[in-house]
């Protein structure tokens, strides 16, 4: 099992009030599972996809990813474990501006002590995968919000991890595009054997996953 | 992270915001300079007083009233002839034994005059100290028995005064008083103690004691026959003194002693200048602090996104304290390339005597660097704890 969740709750004070943005779900996610994780907006979707990614730490629960109980994970070793296991696409790319699309998708490999040369050799190849070995060199303002989102995808599968977490990818997208995008993550995250969860609030999106996950309310309610 | 990859990232930082980094640096730079120029100053000014000093003979006695030493209030002379009568009685040849009587006056050519330090001498002085003449000859004894109004002009002096003409048997006024000029000091350039000794002019101390209506003497100087006795000499010619006046002090210094005392203070001197320089550096290092917190502030983003890929707190931290550190070091070097110049400058072409050292230079670039830490090394905490998960909300 890639990833096993048990009643994570997170819970954010806000002064005198908290708020519970999850409150008891658990999931098990096993390699090359393709899950849609579904939700009126509020109901706590980024925030479970966090916990998933080793981004957050839950407020209660058992979160293992990739074999590893994040509780026992200090911060450095959490980082690391983001760097090998988990690709992040976001709803808005999360590019770093003035720096071209080849070193953006070499990023995860810099945190991996991978030789330069090497990074980007593997990064142009990757961007060669999702049809943009044309762009390696051009910035982020240079490119449309479609290839954006390609070598955001780029960045995510570099590393090759085991699990592509994917929070509304075509959020920013129109939907001729958001659909080409999709595609493509479907395809290069079959291909690398990498489970793949998708946030979405798009019911349609969804239906092409092998398996959904509604939350509502900080529960998993089907 | 790898450093090289670190530098790589801070240097593109640096470049992205060229006219903010340009600023923040000028700070540093600034402060730099002025430390690397007031120690070269500092330093220079030492030397040149100290190679005066040494310029002086190392055999050279200072007799004074009062205490020698820094901070010792000055004394009220009461020396006079006769004191210097004993003195010469006691180291056993006149010749040894140069006076001083010191004052401010308006000394008159025909159509120039300049105003100047009149010093009353016997003509013992050129062998005392060792002084030569490009005209003329220098007073005799028997212009100071018999309280000649003859002058011996210094050479900036004579230039003022005479220009192209030969002073030699000319009349000048000092004071309203005609005296005739018999010789001219070659130039000996250099303005140690803040004494110029070419705009001199010396008379016979036994006129200028007229002249000023007064018989006191400022200062006495002996050179000693040997070395080895000259301290034995000062503390005899001090008892000598001290049992005509009981009720003062006197003191005899040495040119060693004397360097001894000068350099403590030029050192002093140089130190409280490179710190009040130093003040200024810090300054510039909270510049530094204040737009590495603008910049981390700015790329909240970045720094979660670094994260999410797997960067631990270090790297982030590495990555803003390098550019700090960039920021001042670089700052630091052309601060360092425009004190180095400015005291080249200031040396070459103003009177200003200025000496560069290494280890001020050396000095200076790790300071730089060391403010760049220690003002960087907030921002780069504050960086390096952000919540990754916040960072990447913001907008
Ligand atoms: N940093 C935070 N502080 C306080 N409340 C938060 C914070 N982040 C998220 N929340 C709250 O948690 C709930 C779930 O948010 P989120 O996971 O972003 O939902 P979704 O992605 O499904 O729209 C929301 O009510 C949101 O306001
Ligand atoms: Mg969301």
């Amino acid at each position: 099992m890639l990833v096993e969740a048990e009643e994570l709750t997170r819970v954010y004070a806000m002064g005198d009030t908290v708020v519970e943005a999850l409150r008891g779900v658990s999931l098990r996610i096993a390699s090359g599972d393709y899950l849609a994780l579904v939700g009126p907006s509020g109901s706590g979707k980024s925030t479970l996809m966090h916990l998933l990614g080793g981004l957050d730490r839950p407020s209660s629960g058992r979160l293992v990813i990739d074999g590893q109980d994040v509780a026992s994970l200090n911060r450095n070793q959490l980082a690391r474990l983001r760097n090998t296991a988990i690709g992040f696409v976001f709803q808005s790319f999360h590019l770093l501006p003035r720096t071209s699309a080849v070193e953006n998708v070499a990023l995860p490999l810099v945190y991996r002590g991978v030789p330069a040369r090497t990074r980007r050799q593997r990064a142009a190849a990757m961007l060669g995968q999702v049809g943009l070995a044309h762009r390696l060199d051009h910035r982020p303002s240079q490119l449309s919000g479609g290839e954006q989102q390609r070598v955001a995808i780029a960045r995510a599968l570099v590393t090759g991890p085991s699990v592509v977490l994917a929070d509304e990818p075509t959020g920013n997208l129109d939907s001729a595009t958001g659909q080409a995008v999709l595609h493509l993550l479907e395809q290069q995250g079959a291909a690398s054997g990498a489970a793949l969860v998708l946030v979405t609030h798009d019911h349609e999106v969804a239906g092409r996953a092998h398996r959904q996950v509604m939350l509502r309310d900080g529960l998993v309610v089907s | 992270m790898r450093l090289a990859e670190a530098w790589r990232v801070a240097l593109g930082a640096l470049r992205a915001n060229r006219l903010r980094s340009a600023l923040t640096m000028l700070g540093v730079l600034i402060g730099v300079a002025a430390v690397v120029a007031l120690v070269a100053i500092g330093t220079g000014t030492r030397e040149e007083v100290e190679s005066q000093v040494e310029g002086l003979g190392s055999n050279l006695l200072l007799v004074f009233p009062g205490e020698a030493g820094v901070g010792a209030a000055p004394a009220v002379s009461r020396l006079s002839l006769a004191d210097v009568d004993a003195v010469v009685r006691v180291v056993g040849d006149r010749e040894r034994v140069a006076v001083q009587v010191t004052s401010g006056e308006t000394v008159r050519a025909d159509t120039a005059s300049r105003f100047t330090s009149v010093l009353g001498v016997l003509d013992t002085t050129p062998q005392v100290f060792t002084r030569d003449l490009s005209r003329g000859t220098y007073l005799t004894r028997t212009d100071v028995d018999t309280s000649r109004r003859v002058a011996v002009l210094g050479s900036t002096v004579a230039e003022d005064l005479f220009a192209d003409r030969d002073p030699i048997g000319r009349q000048v006024t000092i004071a309203g008083v005609r005296f005739r000029v018999v010789g001219v000091f070659a130039p000996v350039g250099g303005q140690g103690f803040g004494v110029d000794r070419d705009a001199q002019v010396h008379i016979p101390v036994t006129t200028a004691q007229r002249l000023l209506g007064t018989d006191r003497i400022d200062a006495l100087a002996v050179r000693a026959p040997d070395l080895d006795t000259i301290d034995e000499l000062g503390e005899r010619i001090v008892a000598t003194l001290s049992e005509r006046h009981p009720d003062s002090e006197f003191s005899a210094v040495t040119q060693e002693e004397i360097i001894g005392v000068l350099g403590d203070i030029l050192g002093i001197l140089t130190w409280v200048l490179a710190a009040i320089a130093g003040i200024s550096l810090l300054v510039g290092g909270v510049g530094v602090s204040n737009i590495m917190l603008v910049s981390v502030r700015e790329r909240v983003r970045e720094i979660g996104l670094r994260k999410a890929v797997g960067a631990r707190p270090r790297d982030i931290g590495l990555q803003f304290l390098l550019e700090a550190v960039l920021l001042t070091t670089l700052g630091g070097l052309l601060g360092i390339a425009l004190g180095v110049g400015g005291s080249l400058l200031a040396a070459a072409y103003s009177p200003v005597p200025a000496t560069i050292t290494w280890w001020s230079i050396a000095l200076a670039f790790g300071v730089s660097a060391a403010v760049g830490v220690a003002f960087g090394v907030v921002p780069a905490l504050r960086a390096g704890r952000l919540d990754p998960v916040v960072a990447l909300r913001s907008e």
